[in-house]
């Protein structure tokens, strides 16, 4: 079992709050990932979790249990650090070992779980080496079999592939997916990669300045973004924001247009809206097309353009100064300075009011 | 060995002699005379019997006059080239002065004696080591005593000064309490306090507690150095605080995150204590020697002391003890002192 929740947790450090009222079930066997820009209180949270820093408010329950002032130790977490941490006068094997002698272990209890967990990471062959003597993805794998070994109710893996190159990552993730999946163990996974929350996520918690913003499935996160801030998280390249104002409100779409050349009609439940409110409209890269009979359309005048291969990305600004990025399909050239017209599908469109919400679509 | 030649002999000024190659020459061969001349100067006259090191002008080498057995005469007699009153000169054996008259006799006729002025012979000398300056303070004084006095002291000293300092720096480095900063000021400000202000209420504590002639009471108050705890701070603040967070998901207790985890992390700056510690132990004179009243309990540099009595200064044996007090120093900066250099280097800067 290893189902952990949080209730209104706050953590303030003098007068500097960095965690506000964080509420957060992880159901058992889920993978969780917390993903966020730097400094938004996400490792500080699996810092609470993991017992090593306490919370100012708020209760912490693992498993129904209250564990709020219970410690690291005792909370039977295992953690995966950024840096590894690994200790570097030891052996893999003593490094494995600690954690179990440290609880007394029968020695052959020790010796048959970390041949287990070597068999499983494949590192069998870096047993008496020396964390100095191995390379980045080598210690990543000790790194996870010394939280493995410990045979926990929930891993925490605070950022475990930033350290590595970026082939080694995508491979590893892939592991780590693996792993999860074999080990059916909760694991709460701290990343400021959205692809690494993408892929691996059962649900992602995308939080900002000590608040969650926003928690749901990969896609639900990718296609009905909650605000304005999770639609510019989420999604590489970033969902072209338009600010425009409201023309006119229909049963279960809503009229909009800009000073920019931006005309739409999007699927969305106006009833709250105003001819005239200003909204901010929000379409990905790649639902643009050169599809003049489109939904919506939007004139921009194109600054450059990259030609990958399958896909063309054209960075363009429209006559208000804003900038668009459009993916494209296939290869074109477009010089700089021509005009084009991006279209879009309306269900592809997203709406958000003043404050930054997502206006849902008419259920 | 050519090579190292060509480096050693590298000028600036190629083939001539730029000024900066004057001035560097001048500058090391003055601070090699400086630093490393009154070391070999002890050396050498470590090795000098008693009458040669009251001599005037001193010579760096130990001489001594050379003898010879001669037919008539029980005890080995002096040679001396002397002035013979007929002009010639004669290497002759001195059987004995009589105020400004030397009774010298020829080691090949022994029967006539020749009364010579001592201004007009000269001693015959050769270079000649006195050991016996090394081999009489083991065998006739409690040298060995107070070595084994000294041994023992420094290396408990030392044991304790590394277990308690560390300690300190531990806390001091990886707990976050209120107050850490004014602690830790306060150690380093005690840095201030010479050993002369402390004498007496030092020595008022240790006489209370019973501690007053013994070696406990030397060893007790030199064990907490604010220069450890801040030499070893220092360094345990650039172990990354993830590895005691790792040992606490580990099950570690606080015991166990020092001993295990920091202590042999901490082994560079450690070695550089120790190093330190076993230094200044060895060489504490005014402390053991205000704590220490009974001979048998005299560490090493107390016990040179002894050497120099009321009237008569034993230089000969001074100098020789001294040599060997030294050597241990010595060898723990020959084979240790990559250790200080890099310790040094690696802490406080970080």
């Amino acid at each position: 079992m290893g189902r952990i929740k949080l209730t209104n947790i706050d953590r303030a450090y003098g007068k500097t709050k960095i965690l506000h009222g964080i509420n957060l079930d992880i159901q058992d066997g889920e993978l969780l990932v917390l993903v966020g820009p730097s400094g938004c209180g996400k490792s500080t949270l699996l810092r609470l979790i993991a017992g090593l820093d306490q919370p100012t408010a708020g209760t912490l329950e693992i498993d129904g249990r209250d564990v709020t002032k219970t410690s690291a130790a005792d909370r039977g977490l295992a953690m995966v650090f950024q840096s590894y941490a690994l200790y570097p006068h030891m052996t893999v094997r003593q490094n494995l070992a600690f954690g179990l002698e440290n609880i007394r272990m029968d020695k052959a209890e020790i010796d048959s779980r970390i041949n287990e967990a070597a068999r499983m990471l494949e590192i069998g062959q870096y047993l008496d080496r020396r964390p100095g003597q191995l390379s980045g993805g080598q210690r990543q794998r000790v790194a996870i079999g010394r939280a493995v070994v410990r045979n926990p109710t929930a891993f925490l893996l605070d950022e475990p592939l930033s350290n590595l190159d970026a082939e080694l990552r995508i491979s590893t993730r892939a592991e780590i997916a693996a792993l999860h999946k074999r080990l059916a163990t909760t694991m709460v996974y701290v990343t400021h990669d959205q692809v690494e929350a993408m892929t691996l996520a059962n649900r992602i918690v995308v939080m900002r300045a000590g608040r969650i913003e926003q928690v749901g499935k990969p896609l639900e996160l990718y296609n009905e973004p909650a605000n304005l801030f999770v639609a510019g998280f989420i999604g590489a390249p970033r969902m072209n924001l338009m600010p425009a104002k409201v023309k006119a409100v229909k049963a279960g779409s809503v009229s909009i247009e800009s000073a920019g050349g931006l005309k739409a009609t999007v699927k969305a439940d106006g009833h709250k809206l105003k001819v005239g409110d200003d909204v901010t409209m929000g379409v990905r890269p790649h639902d643009l097309s050169l599809d003049g009979s489109a939904d919506g359309l939007i004139e921009a005048e194109v600054n450059m353009t990259e030609v990958l291969g399958p896909e063309t990305v054209a960075h363009a600004t429209t006559s208000d100064g804003q900038k668009i990025v459009a993916v494209l399909n296939g290869q074109r050239q477009n010089s700089a300075g021509d005009t084009i017209k991006l279209g879009f599908d309306a269900s592809k469109a997203h709406l958000f009011d003043a404050k930054g919400e997502r206006v849902r679509s008419a259920a | 060995m050519s090579r190292a030649i060509t480096f050693l002999t590298r000028r600036r000024g190629g083939r001539g002699w730029h000024w900066t190659d004057v001035f560097i020459w001048t500058w090391l061969i003055g601070g090699l005379i400086v630093m490393f001349g009154p070391a070999l100067w002890l050396v050498m006259s470590s090795f000098k019997s008693p009458a040669q090191l009251a001599e005037f002008p001193p010579t760096l080498l130990p001489y001594a006059t050379e003898q010879v057995m001669v037919e008539g005469y029980d005890k080995p007699l002096n040679l001396f080239t002397a002035k013979l009153p007929d002009g010639t000169t004669k290497v002759m054996a001195e059987v004995r002065r009589i105020g400004i008259v030397s009774q010298l006799v020829d080691p090949e006729e022994p029967g006539e004696i020749v009364k010579v002025n001592i201004a007009d012979r000269e001693p015959v000398r050769q270079v000649h080591f006195a050991t016996e300056n090394y081999t009489e303070p083991f065998e006739h004084f409690d040298f060995l005593q107070y070595l084994k006095n000294s041994v023992f002291v420094t290396v408990i000293a030392t044991l304790i000064t590394l277990l308690t300092n560390s300690m300190a720096a531990f806390a001091l480095s990886k707990y976050q309490f209120r107050g850490r900063n004014f602690v830790l000021l306060l150690i380093v400000g005690t840095l201030m306090v010479p050993l002369s202000v402390l004498l007496v209420p030092l020595y008022s504590v240790i006489s209370a507690v019973g501690l007053f002639d013994s070696l406990w009471g030397v060893i007790l108050p030199t064990v907490a150095t604010p220069t450890g705890v801040f030499l070893l701070r220092q360094y345990m603040l650039t172990i990354p605080d993830e590895l005691i967070d790792a040992a606490r998901m580990d099950n570690a207790s606080e015991w166990q995150i020092y001993w295990r985890i920091i202590l042999p992390l901490a082994a560079p700056a450690l070695a550089v204590l120790a190093i330190f510690s076993v230094v200044w132990r060895w060489n504490d004179f005014l402390w053991p020697l205000v704590v220490l009243s009974r001979k048998e309990l005299y560490t090493l540099q107390v016990g040179l002391n002894t050497y120099a009595g009321e009237l008569n200064v034993q230089w000969h044996f001074i100098l020789a003890m001294t040599v060997v007090t030294m050597i241990p120093v010595v060898l723990v900066f020959v084979f240790l002192q990559r250790y200080i250099t890099a310790g040094i280097a690696g802490t406080g800067l970080k």
